[in-house]
């Protein structure tokens, strides 16, 4: 058995993975086979239905990847095989030549500059050009050249060579091989996501057309880092276009070229993009032409609802339409409108496809090399109860390789696949993971001595800024002992230089200048660390991406300001003072609320990695709703999966159940909440480092809706299960989708109640195929690989009719618009069947008392909807299943999994470290107002009663004490308090203050100093 | 000096994870800028007191820009939400003082926006130009 585990594929599924494992005592290869991580999410300008901006919130991971100690990034790397079996597998990898020295290269670019071959820049979907030696975006991690071998002209012709000339710290290296290595692992998690289908292979689309492009082109014309800068422009004539049209479903939903999955995405992708594209260019004019819009997610229907109303976007229901390309070479798009009937065409200036999710070739190459069962799409197989266990034992998989999905539910499922191989290790944890290891921090002396670093960056910053100049300016600053230039600054080299010269000078403050602290102040401040100084004593001046980078034409101001922003750097690092984490210590068990399939399942996964877990559930039994379930998607029996989970939690002994039982009382935070239990009567006291909050939904009861409740005849979706499970039969049955949902009182989709109806309509066609069966939609929202379920209802016979109007219930009939026909059509039915969504349950009371929020629909919220979906704001909380919004078994599953993988991030630390940056109250000046209590987002400060004596009076106070367990640094605090008694620290008032002073006595006011400056260059 | 050739003072407040990140990629993207700005990074913006915004104008700054995340995209929840609150109320004694409301401004921008924050810095140094010296500017500093 072997502590480490094998991550396959570098996408935003393989990261989340791979960080959780690592956080939680792993050792973790990340394999990717391209040059830098960050997949196809890289790629994205925004993420739906936020419309947050997608690097944004990649990049920290992508750092956080590139800089964990026990995480090996084997970049530019196929995986060949997989054999072995759980607990000790066996990887072969191929590391490809990159041409390129990992070690020494620094990523400055000037290979890149120098380059004269120019090839199409997969990065932009081929809309642009790259150099033969490229870094593939700006965030890319690791940060280093590689040489595309088939373009290069030196490695093709052997003519060339600059980029060797050029190299700086001569990383280039011609004679470079692949290497195979072997990794011993203990589990393996595939995360090899999914390609992009291609368009060419379905002629009637016209992507031969300069103008026709795919959705991901589209995507990159408009992200800010794309090839025209985000202006949407047509790639025929660079004009900009008046009227563009979407076409859904390209390489979806379509039996014909074996593609019979939803893509899940496109609906919103579509959506999304529309509406950047609306707020780029309002005059734009966007058509959608879908078969369903499929916004089933949370939040989506919203979305889908404000590109509408506010963005004027045209959805138009039809098949995907045919591309016409006329002599003069214009396109326009011919369909039939379902909402008329009619037979319509229409001129576009551009026609955008959105492209499905095609199982990625890596997928496939690896099932086949390693024996991994795929399913009927090509993805990996696994099974509706453990959607991320794989044929082979102790092989997991997450995120589209298993099956399309958006980033979300990838990233949970990432987390799964982690809690799961972390489980199997458990009795391993630790055992493989390095703790970086420093000298004892030197004692600091009373008079600030500070070290200047001016980094050259190659001819980044040297060639605009002189940098001798600015290196004889920065002795003469006041507290500066030494200052030099360097080539490269963040080069390994370098970092032995600058611990030498803090070891020779005795600095005792760092201030390097070159480029942005948001990537290289953790290198520098390990450095200082390593040097024995204390990380909070350094400072980074961003004289790259601020000066030299922006001011390229003006070399004598660039210079100026660059001085200037020496000088701020150094008056703010003379006020630095030590600060430290602090390790408190912590409780290692978990509190689960709910005993539903979500609650079980993550009591068993944090039992199974080895953390007592007290699992509490409000009724008599554990099984939440699925005990009401009949049947499952794929003919299943719920009991059999209820009964083997029920089995195991009552059978593991490091969980303990509670039923009939609620939580009324926790305080606490991160690692320590105590909490009371109220269970049958008793009051029971419980301890917990992390809580996960599993507490489920509830159905709609449709009230007044549709006779519901007036007549027998008609019943909700709920109640048929429960009939169709008591063997009761149906004849004649119409249902009728979306009730209840997707209205004025209630926006969202209700997300699974498409795919209960379809399921139903099945089992009473199989049963009886005599039986109608009509089932009257808004939109069949039967995504991802459940289409399946939708085109097997429609093959036995059931009826699916699109309503825009209400249907009409009569006693023994339904009435319904049809829409297409124009006139009235009379269903005699039976049975009604009403599809309810789920609703919120009484989420309001775990909401006060954990202080977690809900969104306006009563579900939790969590904390980032696109990366973070199972955790809450608030540390050490977190969340799975309908509780976040309605899902079906397998994604409350995966969730579930999920939430205990993040919780095991938490358990199996031996303490926890806390912010070093936090603020700090001054108790002499605080006049406990409170509001740093109300403005703190994290419940950081709380008011003390505190004993004060001034002149020998004393009487009682109210003071403010901030938690720094609690506190993230924000400094909004500080900036609240009405006295100042808050010192935001590494941004104090003072600090920002001397910042603002050097500035006003930037350049020429200054006094030169002499005399004291013991400076060697 | 002449008017062509004078160049303003800007100091511009930046949160790490947005607006300070739209600066960087100004930088990679190479968007070229006047050498106007200053930049003072804080965490987030609702470290901004409104103190450093006067202490700034009072050292001479001739214009301030606070900048954050756009609204709902802050890395510590709603820091944004109390800058705009906060921004309200220096708006009124910016007004109150009788400076040009061109010399305080407030932007969200993204990390990825970039264009954005150089067309920012382009614009307001161009606006501050046309306006010259801050009224607040202290005797001998130019
Ligand atoms: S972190 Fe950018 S505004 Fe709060």
């Amino acid at each position: 058995m072997k502590g480490s585990v094998a991550v396959v594929g570098g996408g935003i599924a393989g990261i989340q993975a791979a960080l959780d494992l690592a956080d939680s005592g792993f050792k973790t290869y990340l394999i990717e086979s391209r040059p830098s991580i960050g997949g196809v999410m890289s790629q994205l300008d925004k993420t739906f239905p936020t419309n947050d901006c997608a690097m944004c919130i990649l990049s920290p991971k992508l750092v956080e990847i590139g800089r964990h100690p026990n995480i090996e990034l084997l970049s530019y790397s196929d995986v060949k095989s997989i054999s072995g079996e759980a607990g000790d597998f066996k990887v072969k990898v191929v590391k490809k030549a990159r041409y390129v020295d990992e070690a020494k290269c620094t990523g400055c670019g000037s290979c890149t500059e120098k380059c004269p071959s120019k090839v199409l820049d997969e990065y932009n979907a081929g809309m642009s050009k790259r150099k033969s030696i490229y870094i593939p975006f700006a965030q890319a991690i690791p940060r280093v050249a590689t040489i595309d071998a088939a373009h290069c002209l030196y490695l093709t012709k052997g003519k060339c060579g600059v980029c060797k000339k050029v190299c700086g710290p001569k990383a280039v290296d011609y004679e470079m091989k692949d290497k195979e290595i072997e990794l011993d692992v203990g589990s393996v998690i595939l995360a090899t996501g999914f390609k992009p289908f291609d368009p060419s292979l379905l002629k009637q689309y016209r992507f031969d057309h300069p103008d026709v492009i795919t959705s991901l082109q589209f995507e990159r014309l408009l992200s800010a880092s794309g090839p025209t800068q985000g202006h949407v422009t047509r790639q025929s004539d660079g004009k900009v276009p008046k009227r563009i049209a979407f076409i859904q479903c390209v390489g979806s939903r379509n039996p014909r070229i074996d593609r019979k999955h939803c893509s899940s995405v496109c609906c919103m992708y579509a959506t999304k993009e529309s509406i950047i594209a609306k707020e780029h260019d309002p005059e734009l004019d966007i058509t959608i032409f879908h078969i369903d819009i499929r916004a089933f997610g949370k939040n989506f229907e919203e979305f889908y609802n404000r590109a509408q109303e506010e963005y004027g976007i045209r959805y138009i229901n039809s098949r995907p339409p045919e591309t016409i390309v006329d002599a003069r070479n214009n396109l326009s798009l011919r369909y039939e409108d379902f909402d008329s009937g009619e037979l319509k065409t229409e001129a576009f200036d551009m026609v955008i496809l959105s492209i499905g999710l095609d199982p990625s070739d890596s997928t496939r190459d690896l099932a086949q090399s390693s024996g991994i069962a795929l399913d009927d799409f090509g993805n990996i197989a696994t099974g509706i109860e453990k959607p991320v266990e794989t044929s082979i034992s102790g092989v997991y998989v997450c995120g589209a390789a298993q099956g399309p999905k958006d980033i979300p539910d990838t990233v949970a499922q990432a987390s799964a696949a982690a809690a799961k191989a972390a489980a199997l290790l458990s009795k391993e944890r630790g055992t493989m993971i390095k703790e970086r290891e420093f000298p004892d921090e030197k004692p600091l002396l009373p008079e600030p001595r500070i070290g200047v670093f001016v980094c050259h960056c190659g001819i980044n910053i040297g060639s605009v800024v002189n940098v001798p100049d600015v290196v004889e300016y920065a002795k003469t600053l006041p507290d500066v002992a030494y200052a030099r230039e360097m080539l490269y600054a963040c080069s390994s080299d370098s970092q032995v230089t600058i611990k030498d010269a803090i070891e020779k000078n005795n600095l005792n403050r760092v201030v390097v200048a070159s480029c942005t602290p948001r990537t290289h102040e953790p290198l520098f401040q390990n450095t200082c660390r390593e040097a024995g100084l204390n990380p909070y004593l350094f400072e980074l001046a961003n004289i790259r991406e601020h000066c030299s980078w922006v001011h390229m034409k003006e070399k004598e101001k660039a210079t100026e300001k660059a001085k200037g922003i020496v000088q701020m750097a150094v008056a703010k690092s003379a006020l630095f003072q030590p600060l430290y984490k602090q390790k408190v210590p912590l409780i290692n068990k978990a509190l689960v609320l709910g005993g539903g399939v979500a609650g079980m399942t993550a009591a068993l996964d944090i039992a199974d990695n080895g953390y007592e877990v007290t699992l509490i559930e409000k009724e008599k039994e554990l099984g939440g709703m699925l005990k009401h379930t009949t049947e499952l998607y794929d003919g299943k029996k719920p009991s059999d999966v209820l009964d083997v989970l029920t089995c195991r939690v009552y059978e593991n002994n490091r969980i303990r159940v509670l039923n009939e039982a609620r939580l009324t009382k926790v305080e606490g935070y991160l690692g320590n909440f105590k909490g009371i239990i109220l269970s049958k009567g008793e009051e029971v006291p419980v301890d917990f480092g992390a809580a996960v909050v599993a507490t489920g939904a509830r159905n709609f009861e449709p009230v007044g809706l549709f006779n519901y409740g007036k007549d027998a005849h008609v019943i909700t979706q709920a109640q048929l299960e429960r009939m169709l499970g008591e063997g009761i039969s149906a004849n004649n049955t119409t249902m009728i989708q979306c009730v209840g949902a997707r209205n004025k009182d209630r926006e969202y989709c209700g997300r699974t109640c498409c795919i209960d109806a379809v399921k139903n309509a099945v089992r009473i066609k199989r049963a009886n195929s005599k039986s109608s069966v009509y089932v009257l939609y808004r939109d069949m929202r039967t995504y991802g690989v459940m289409e399946r379920l939708y085109e097997d209802a429609r093959e036995l016979g059931v009826i699916f009719i699109k309503y825009t109007r209400d249907p009409e219930v009569q006693y023994g009939s339904v009435v319904v618009h049809d829409s297409m026909l124009n006139e009235d059509i009379e269903i005699a039915s039976d049975l009604v069947v009403l599809s309810t969504p789920l609703v919120a349950g009484e989420n309001e009371v775990i909401n006060q008392l954990f202080k977690i929020p809900l969104d306006k629909n009563g579900f939790f919220l969590e904390a980032h909807p696109k990366l973070r979906p199972v955790d809450f704001a608030t540390d050490g909380v977190f969340l799975c299943g309908s509780a976040q919004a309605p899902k079906l078994m397998s994604e409350a599953i995966s969730q579930a999994s999920a939430a205990a993988s993040r919780a095991c991030t938490i358990l199996s630390r031996e303490f926890i470290e806390t912010e070093g940056a936090v603020s700090v109250v001054d108790e002499a000046r605080c006049i406990g107002c409170g509001t740093c209590v109300a403005v703190c987002p994290y419940n950081a400060p709380s008011l003390q009663e505190v004993t004060v004596t001034s002149e020998e009076v004393s009487y009682i106070a109210k003071k403010s004490r901030i938690n720094p367990a609690a506190c993230k640094g924000c400094g909004s605090c500080a900036a609240a308090c009405p006295v100042g008694a808050i010192t935001a620290q590494h941004f104090s008032s003072k600090e920002i203050g001397e910042a603002i002073d050097a500035f006003n006595k930037d350049i020429g006011l200054i006094e030169p100093k002499t005399g004291t400056v013991e400076a060697v260059v | 000096m002449s008017a062509e050739a004078w160049e303003p003072k800007i100091v511009a407040f930046c949160c790490n994870w947005c607006s300070y990140g739209g600066a960087d990629s100004a930088g990679m993207g190479r968007f070229q800028q006047p050498p106007s700005t200053r930049i003072i990074r804080v965490m987030c913006s609702g470290r901004i007191d409104p103190l450093h915004v006067f202490n700034a104008f009072l050292e001479g700054a001739d214009a301030v820009l606070v900048t954050g995340c756009h609204i709902g995209d802050c890395h510590y929840v709603n820091g944004n939400d109390k800058t705009k609150i906060k921004y309200k109320f220096l708006e009124s004694v910016v007004r109150e003082l009788g400076i040009e409301k061109e010399r305080l401004q407030l932007n969200w921008i993204s990390a990825s926006e970039g264009e954005k924050f150089a067309s920012f810095i382009r614009d307001v140094t161009e606006q501050i130009k046309k306006l010259g010296p801050s009224p607040l500017k202290p005797e001998g500093v130019s």
